[in-house]
């Protein structure tokens, strides 16, 4: 075992991919000398060169547009998008192309194709810098949405993504690059589509994805202080999404609380929480709470950002008022 | 008749067949949507047929082709058999895409013709990316992009003019001049609608115009800028000035055209041209002509009569290809 913090572990997983297979390449704005805006690419332009690691105009639609193509002709690019927030410019590429070609041509067209975006806020950054778009990602039929949350499965999650034949929106959040964790020495691969059960627990059940996963296993420990035994579902990937893991802990807890860092408005955990009463509504001994950000644009000043976005504050408040403790 | 001038005759005979098999196959697909075989857009080519075949002529099998969503003249310049076209255009299973394409989806990779892509400018991005794997690991080969001149209004052109120049890309972008973005007249839609091919200079891309009419011109303009980007010269930009016969797609009935600009155009029948120059200059004579319709005409009718015969896909075609099936 090795700690490492998340941008390694990310770092580390690229360099893999360019070793393994001489068609891998790496492509974004400012990823080369520059090293990247999260600092994920740094060393790499100087020890792959130009060719493997590509510097791009400040294009994103064609960014996409040239993995996807190059994707097609056996090429394994990896594309960055340096924030979520911008890959909006490419969203034509993704939603309308790199996620249709498959079907439109049954089976014809191939594009195994990574997209790196970075998610999330908490960070200063403002409104047009602190979204979460990998929900609206999550529900278009042809994409797979991964969203690791520890080092560990940040680079087990890239190495599946690798084997995948398929277009896969890789999320990575701004704020979890420095959070330090575990990884192995040894080769390991953690499979897509798997939720991780975080913490065990018998009370209430947590189900998250990203750094709201972390946020909930913080709410946990102090929970467990006062005698609530919280369970965390760390969902790891939005599509496919492990309902069976989610409906394991709901049956054993009878207690949801669904939790993501976005607006609730169209948030994914309406997703969640539906499929949740579909699928178990007998289980549940109380309504299915969701905690998530609020309905206005991120502020700047942290003042205000620190009540626009859920913390571990807010989920204990939660999970205490949902179970009447 | 001499061996070159027999080899001549035979590939301007190709090129006119071709071109004779696009407009019957586009008013046959008009007459089979009366009859509700096909549904949902349906746009024809009619009236720039010297424009694909001019262009596709000039490649290689190994050379790659995409296209927008007027894209059977494109499809059947590539050697895509009518058969599967009109059967994927009637929904069925022995389509082009198992009738989960459509007019506007048409992919035959085996072909090397890589769609039919319906989003005005989106197939453009993904040119550039067939190309940089041109250039990097499938080396013989280049890539022809066709868009309109309604894609050159978004943002995507720019991004992939800008990005193919930067990296020197093996890309033969060929425009469409129809001179209607749907209804609308570039000249209210396009700063420079009528030097549209000096949009290059701002990207330090060689480019052309080229009467879009004319095959022959349509096969020198397109020989000489492939021939450039073999040699590793960079991408270049056709412009090919042409006109469609028929409206935007079969629900448009292009009342937005003067009489006069239609019947002008009409005039400059890029068929009707070949057709005179191959007699005024005694490369065939009318029989060998009448024999090429002939023969259009009992291609069209299998193809009918193939798509017909076809089945619809079963009902677990919906949930196929989705992403990679097992076994897939």
């Amino acid at each position: 075992m090795t700690e490492m913090n998340y941008r390694d572990a990310m770092n580390r997983a690229l360099r893999e991919a360019l070793d393994e297979n001489e068609n891998a390449y790496v492509m974004g704005e400012d990823i080369g000398p520059y090293g990247g805006t999260y600092a994920v690419t740094r060393g790499l332009y100087d020890e792959y060169g130009p060719s493997r690691i590509k510097d791009t105009p400040l294009s994103e639609s064609v960014i996409v547009g040239t993995g996807i193509g190059s994707a097609i002709l056996g090429m394994r690019p990896i594309v960055e998008i340096m924030t979520i927030n911008f890959s909006l410019l490419a969203m034509d590429q993704i939603v309308n192309h790199a996620a249709k070609l498959r079907y439109m041509s049954a089976g014809q067209i191939e594009i195994p194709l990574i997209i790196r975006m970075v998610t999330g806020g908490g960070a200063q950054l403002g409104a047009t810098h602190s979204q979460n778009f990998e929900g609206w990602y999550a529900s278009v039929p042809g994409l797979t949405v991964v969203a690791p949350a520890t080092p560990y499965d940040a680079l087990g999650l890239f190495r599946t993504s690798r084997s995948m034949r398929d277009p896969v929106i890789f999320i990575e959040h701004a704020m979890l690059y420095s959070v330090r964790g575990d990884v192995p020495e040894e080769h390991y691969m953690v499979p897509i589509g798997k939720a991780d059960v975080k913490k065990s627990g018998e009370d209430v059940t947590i189900v998250s994805h990203s750094r709201m996963a972390n946020v909930a296993m913080a709410a946990a420990q102090e929970l467990g202080e006062i005698g609530i035994s919280a369970e965390i579902v760390d969902l790891r990937s939005l599509r496919p999404l492990d309902m069976d893991t989610v409906m394991k802990s709901v049956e054993k807890t009878h207690n949801v609380i669904v939790l993501e860092e976005t607006w609730k408005t169209g948030g994914f955990g309406g997703e969640i929480a539906s499929q949740i009463v579909e699928l178990g509504f007998n289980f549940l001994d109380s309504p299915i709470m969701r905690i998530g950000g609020e309905d206005v644009p991120a502020p700047y000043t942290y003042v205000l950002e620190g009540l626009a976005f859920p913390d571990a504050e807010r989920v204990i408040k939660g999970a205490r008022s949902l179970l009447g403790r | 008749m001499t061996i070159e001038r027999q080899t001549v005759k035979d590939q301007l005979l190709r090129y006119y067949h071709q071109m004779v098999l696009i407009r019957e196959f586009e008013g046959e697909s008009y007459r089979q949507y009366m009859q509700k075989n096909i549904r949902g857009f349906l746009h024809a080519y009619s009236g720039q047929e010297a424009v694909a075949v001019g262009v596709i002529g000039e490649l290689d099998d190994r050379d790659y082709v995409i296209s927008h969503y007027r894209d059977h003249g494109h499809a059947i310049a590539k050697k895509v058999e009518v058969n599967r076209i009109m059967a994927e255009l009637f929904g069925k299973s022995t389509g082009t895409s198992r009738g989960k394409g459509g007019s506007m989806h048409l992919f035959d990779v085996a072909k090397r013709f890589m769609g039919g892509h319906a989003i005005v400018a989106g197939q453009i991005p993904i040119a550039v990316g067939l190309s940089l794997a041109a250039k990097e690991i499938d080396r013989e080969a280049i890539v022809v992009c066709f868009l309109g001149d309604g894609a050159i209004q978004e943002g995507e052109f720019h991004e992939s003019m800008n990005l193919a120049s930067i990296w020197k890309l093996p890309l033969l972008f060929v425009i469409e001049n129809n001179l209607y973005g749907m209804g609308a007249d570039i000249a209210q839609t396009l700063a420079i609608h009528d030097e549209i091919y000096k949009i290059a200079n701002g990207y330090r891309m060689a480019s052309a115009k080229v009467d879009g009419m004319d095959l022959f011109e349509v096969q020198e303009a397109a020989q000489k800028a492939i021939g450039l980007i073999r040699a590793r010269e960079g991408p270049y930009l056709l412009e090919a000035q042409t006109y469609r016969f028929r409206g935007h797609s079969i629900s448009d009935p292009a009342n937005y055209r003067p009489d006069i600009e239609v019947s002008y155009w009409m005039s400059r029948d890029p068929i009707k041209l070949l057709q005179s120059r191959l007699i005024k200059e005694n490369i065939a004579s009318q029989e060998d002509l009448d024999e090429i319709h002939k023969l259009v005409e009992s291609e069209i009718v299998e193809a009918v009569d193939f798509a017909e015969k076809s089945p619809f896909p079963n009902p677990d075609e919906l949930y196929r290809n989705v992403i990679a099936d097992s076994g897939e």
